[in-house]
């Protein structure tokens, strides 16, 4: 373990942190509709968010926060609720992500289109989030794993401050 | 090696500097681009046809929705392929 995952104030901002930073990630995914943000910067995020927990608490502390196998369901959860719902469009006689063919408020097309467009954000949001923390556990070094680090080295002779 | 690199950066900056002399003025609504119907059509019916008043958003996911679960793809196609290449551990 190194010094800086050692550190007090270090551990216990990022803990205080995630749930804010989480938090301010699921706005930028809902706010895109109305101003700057979207799926794509929320997820990163997001990402973001877990990385710096794993980075701080180890790697086998992040991987119970967010799983290899709860990460690549959520990586393709998130691809199938965009293309789900163009299917669904299709379904209800439009085209491909025509989201004013679902009849979701009737005579409303540009209302459904705006609840379908945030729907869509959201799978964006959940692919990029899950591949980012997926792409970060991949380069990762694999003996952390199992939590026990290789014991530090005994003399500290050559390391000035 | 380091200066070569050091050579191609600063020959690829200088390119970029003198091709950004030839860009249109920032916010000048006399461009091509803002003069192009389309841009006249997007920003006169993106809020009644999508719902959104943001119109990158109106884009991004109504006008060229399938663009964009192409780029979805891709990420999430890469993510996987970096995942088979780097977890090949002795198992």
């Amino acid at each position: 373990m190194s010094r800086i995952q050692e550190s007090v104030i270090i551990r216990t901002v990022v803990r205080i942190m995630v749930p804010f930073i989480e938090l301010f990630a699921l706005y930028v995914i809902m706010h895109g509709a109305g101003g700057p943000g979207g799926g794509f910067q929320g997820g990163v995020i997001f990402g973001a968010a877990i990385i710096l927990y794993a980075m701080i608490y180890g790697i086998a502390e992040g991987k119970q926060k967010m799983s290899d196998a709860l990460d690549r369901i959520l990586a393709s959860t998130g691809l199938t609720i965009y293309a789900g719902t163009g299917l669904l469009c299709l379904f209800f006689g439009g085209m491909f992500l025509q989201y004013g063919a679902v009849p979701l408020i009737p005579n409303d097309p540009a209302t459904v289109s705006k609840y379908l467009i945030d729907l869509v954000e959201i799978g964006i949001g959940t692919t990029v989030a899950a591949i980012m923390i997926s792409l970060f556990f991949d380069v990762s070094p694999p003996e952390s794993e199992e939590g026990e680090l290789p014991e530090e080295l005994p003399d500290h002779e050559g390391v000035d401050g | 090696m380091k200066t070569l690199a050091l050579l191609v950066v600063v020959i690829t900056g200088a390119m970029l500097i003198y091709a950004g002399q030839d860009l249109p003025p920032f916010g000048d609504p006399n461009t091509d681009m803002y003069q192009h119907r389309m841009t006249q059509y997007f920003i006169e019916n993106s809020k009644t046809e999508s719902g959104v008043p943001n119109i990158v958003t109106a884009l991004l996911a109504n006008y060229r929705g399938y663009d964009t679960l192409g780029e979805t793809t891709v990420i999430f196609t890469a993510g996987m392929a970096v995942m088979l290449l780097l977890r090949r551990r002795e198992r």
